[in-house]
């Protein structure tokens, strides 16, 4: 079983990733949001590249337009080109997602391995993950911008600054519930028979986890991982929403969303691309998520 | 037939009741107002912030006020006094205020003219750091000769003596509540400060700071008949686009202040037809402050102050003229404000006599012109394109509260001062703490951490003299006064203070618009202040709300005793 784990795909075809893999194509809604999130990524990626107008240019003969061939999203209230600005701000979203997401799995992954295999540690620890969960996130997240903000951002320059702080405001806050599953598991991994061989032949500590234990939990640590790029792009939206976070010309999904609240009466299709957009990879995200859950699981694999 | 009588009955008792009711206090039940800026505090000694002074006004009142022409109106005393009458010596240099009889405080007891006396010690304490001070410039005793009469004093010939207790922002409050809070410890008098008595036709039944304030009709109000209102709710937070949506829209509310969106939306709404959007050009300016002193975060406590040494370029007027050439005025005017605001080019536009042409320069945008100074002047670009001398790069942070309005205005500011070289980076604050005041806050307007910093200001009133007293080198915020003070760009200049002591002793009007204006066109041409729109005050009422006078020269809650449903 470890030695499948750790093995790469390039031994396929009966590789564990090719099972992985073969179980994840039959999940119609994973496939589709697979390819929906690949597409979103590198049109953000590549897209300033192929289309040249920048986000932040003022033109504002041409403001409140609808959607046009010069415009295909139309543009704000200053001129600016939407379609320019969604491509940047999806730049910034899913890279705050991605970033704070990896943060809050390290996090995540460290704390509940350690708790689930010391046992002296175990209390400890929960008793943290307890006291972070029943903090109240979001005015949290505004007493940290507001005492950190100047001093990143003397440090680091204004976009950069806030970005970390908003990466690792996210991040502190969402390893929670990674914690407790990866300790649940590790829990009972322990008590199985490949583990008591492990120790029985003096494997010391760092390596059981690393070899034995890890490698058997990665399907938890991999679902939860996708569900918490969903949650940070979500809370980005929400911070910039407040106002908070980012320089306001700046743009970013959930930044784009505000402002264009005021004009919803006027102009809908500004509120509709930003939302659409987080809403599609959220979606599109979580159902990567539940394919790879089902695909991780060997009971269910092959039915 | 039988049925249309009744209903035709039903509707004349419903009419007369409604008759009957409106000469009795309370009757119309309940109103709420919402101002986006929330309260932060009730003293408006201590607040300079216009949500603040509005708040209060209800509760606490002058002796006189403006009314929406201008004109002074008698509030606690029965006439105004002038040369005329008697009230004002001959040789202009006392003025004797005669209230007027059987006005009680809020809780009963009678106002007599120890209040008003100890109002006056209270803002011209020395460590008091009243924010109103320059309303008592000249001042030098204010006296009780009996219950009911004060005598002030001024220390030359005062042309305009209504500057104490007169206005919004100069109103008494009970000397008995705050005896304990005069000098250093005035900003520690929290219940005070947060519930003082009044005279006003309303009194505070609970204040949350920065979030809602909750009033009763005041039972001790002169007038017997009114407020109309039982209660009030002034409720702060969000922002304007939904506090009009609030009044003009969904009808959630009845009185909606500073309406500064987007003019399409606010038409928009508008046309819902639940309410009615009222509007007066007062002397209200957006401006740019621009900070003389250096704001590096590496001095420490002496940030922002005139003893951490000058700007690194802000200081070099050249700099400051480019970046005033670069914006377009007529269109900021026109993105942001439709008819309510007008471009200018003077921090005094109003009232007529007052304002300068000197500087119109300004209303017409020339990049070209701005970048040959800047390039004349040795400024070079790099390789960023941003202009740098002598290692300097002109770098701006430039904040303002947290408004859609105000970000746009930002965004076209920031791609005009790109084109001239210069780097911007934006910041906004929420309005709440931006103008709130708060000392232990570093974004507040008083502290100015930041290069440039844009807002609206005015004053109450016709007489310009204590409003343009706010750039003399007193009135700078510095550590030493609690951060309080309206000279936000430091400005210290002793050509500039020779003429406002010079307008103090002034009286000829004409002779004391020439003064306002040199005063206006130093501040312009020195740089201090970079005015950007003269913008008219927009609010917005319910169709169900009576009474509303719009006023730019007092509080737009001055007659909020009449207001009715």
């Amino acid at each position: 079983m470890t030695d499948t784990a750790t093995t790469t795909k390039t031994e396929a075809p009966r590789s564990q990733w090719a099972d992985v893999w073969d179980q994840f194509r039959t999940h119609r809604g994973a496939m589709i949001g697979a390819a929906f999130f690949v597409f979103i990524c590198l049109l953000v990626t590549f897209g300033p590249m192929l289309w040249t107008l920048e986000p932040n240019y003022i033109d504002i003969r041409a403001k409140n337009q609808g959607p046009s061939m010069a415009h295909p999203f139309g543009t704000d209230q200053l001129g600016r080109d939407t379609f320019a600005q969604v491509l940047a701000g999806g730049r910034v979203s899913l890279l705050v997602g991605v970033t704070a997401m990896l943060l809050a799995l390290f996090l995540g992954t460290l704390v509940g391995v350690v708790a689930g295999y010391f046992k002296r540690l175990d209390s400890p620890l929960m008793r943290l993950t307890d006291l972070f969960l029943a903090l109240p996130i979001l005015p949290l997240l505004l007493v940290i911008i507001m005492l950190f903000r100047d001093t990143l951002r003397a440090a680091f320059g204004p976009e950069t600054g806030i970005f970390i702080l908003v990466v690792s405001v996210i991040g502190i806050t969402s390893w929670m519930h990674t914690a407790r599953i990866v300790r649940g598991d590790v829990l009972s991994l322990k008590e199985q028979e490949f583990v008591l061989a492990a120790r029985s032949i003096g494997t010391p500590s760092r390596r059981m986890i690393l070899r034995h234990i890890l490698p058997n939990v990665m399907s938890p640590i991999m679902v939860s991982a996708t569900l918490g790029i969903a949650t940070a792009i979500i809370t980005e939206s929400a911070i910039s929403f407040l106002g908070l976070g980012f320089p306001s010309d700046f743009p970013t999904w959930g930044r784009l969303l505000s402002d264009s609240t005021n004009f919803m009466t006027l102009n809908p299709e500004r509120v509709i691309w930003p939302g659409l957009a987080i809403s599609l990879t959220v979606l599109s995200v979580n159902y990567i998520g539940d394919g790879l859950r089902d695909a991780l699981d060997p009971r269910i694999r092959g039915r | 037939m039988k049925m249309k009588t009744i209903l035709l009955g039903a509707a004349a008792a419903v009419a007369l009741s409604a008759c009957a009711a409106r000469a009795e206090r309370g009757a119309d039940g309940h109103l709420n107002i919402i101002y986006w800026q929330a309260a932060s505090i009730l003293n408006p000694f201590l607040s300079g912030g216009t949500k603040d002074t509005e708040a209060a006004s209800m509760v606490i009142e002058p002796l006189a006020r403006y009314d929406e022409k201008g004109n002074m109106v008698p509030y606690l005393v029965d006439e105004i006094p002038t040369v005329a009458n008697g009230g004002i010596s001959e040789d202009l240099t006392t003025i004797t205020w005669k209230l007027s009889p059987g006005i009680l405080w809020s809780d009963g007891t009678p106002f007599t003219s120890a209040d008003v006396v100890f109002t006056a010690e209270y803002c011209m304490h020395p460590e008091g750091g009243c924010q109103q001070e320059t309303k008592f410039s000249g001042v030098t005793n204010v006296e009780a000769l009996d219950d009911l009469t004060v005598k002030i004093t001024f220390d030359s010939p005062k042309p305009f003596p209504y500057g104490p207790f007169v206005g919004v922002e100069s109103p008494i409050i009970q000397a008995a509540q705050f005896a304990n809070c005069i000098g250093a410890d005035a900003p520690n008098c929290t219940a005070e400060n947060f519930g003082p008595f009044g005279t006003g036709p309303f009194r505070v039944t609970e204040f949350k700071a920065n979030d809602v304030v909750s009033y009763e009709a005041n039972p001790n109000y002169r007038d017997p008949a009114k407020p109309a209102f039982a209660t009030v709710t002034f409720k702060g937070g969000g922002d304007a686009a939904s506090a009009a949506r609030a009044v003009l829209e969904t009808g959630e509310f009845d009185y909606a202040w500073n309406l500064q969106i987007d003019p399409t939306i606010l038409t928009q709404m508008a046309a819902g037809g639940k309410g009615e959007v009222v509007s007066s050009f007062g002397t209200s300016v957006e401006r740019l402050m621009v900070n003389l002193s250096n704001p590096s975060a590496d001095l420490g406590d002496k940030r922002s102050t005139l003893e951490g040494g000058p700007h690194p370029f802000l200081t070099d007027p050249i700099v400051r003229t480019a970046l005033s050439t670069a914006i377009d005025r007529n269109l900021l005017a026109e993105v942001g404000y439709g008819a309510a605001g007008k471009p200018t080019c003077n921090v005094l536009p109003a009232p007529a006599i007052y304002a300068s042409t000197a500087n119109d320069a300004c209303l017409v945008q020339d990049i070209a012109a701005a970048n040959a100074m800047l390039d004349g002047a040795g400024w070079a670009r790099g390789s960023d394109g941003i202009r740098a001398k002598d290692g300097v790069r002109l770098s701006i942070l430039y904040q303002t509260s947290t408004n859609a309005v105000r970000q746009d205005t930002q965004a076209l500011v920031k791609q005009w001062w790109g084109e001239i070289g210069v780097e911007t980076e934006l910041k906004n604050i929420d309005a709440a703490v931006f103008f709130g005041g708060d000392q232990s806050s570093p974004d507040t307007y008083q502290k100015l951490f930041a290069d440039i910093e844009m807002y609206t200001n005015n004053f109450a009133g016709t007489d310009p003299e204590a409003y343009m007293n706010s750039w003399t080198c007193g009135d700078i915020p510095t550590p030493a006064n609690n951060w309080l003070g309206s000279n936000m760009p430091r400005y210290c200049n002793p050509e500039y203070d020779a003429l406002a002591a010079q307008m103090g002793q002034t009286s000829a009007l004409d002779d004391r618009a020439a003064l306002a204006k040199a005063m206006n066109d130093l501040l312009m041409q020195e740089g201090a202040m970079i005015p950007l729109i003269h913008r008219g005050d927009v609010s917005a009422h319910s169709n169900t709300l009576q009474g509303v006078l719009m006023n730019s020269r007092d509080s737009e809650l001055w007659n909020i005793a009449d207001w009715s449903r």
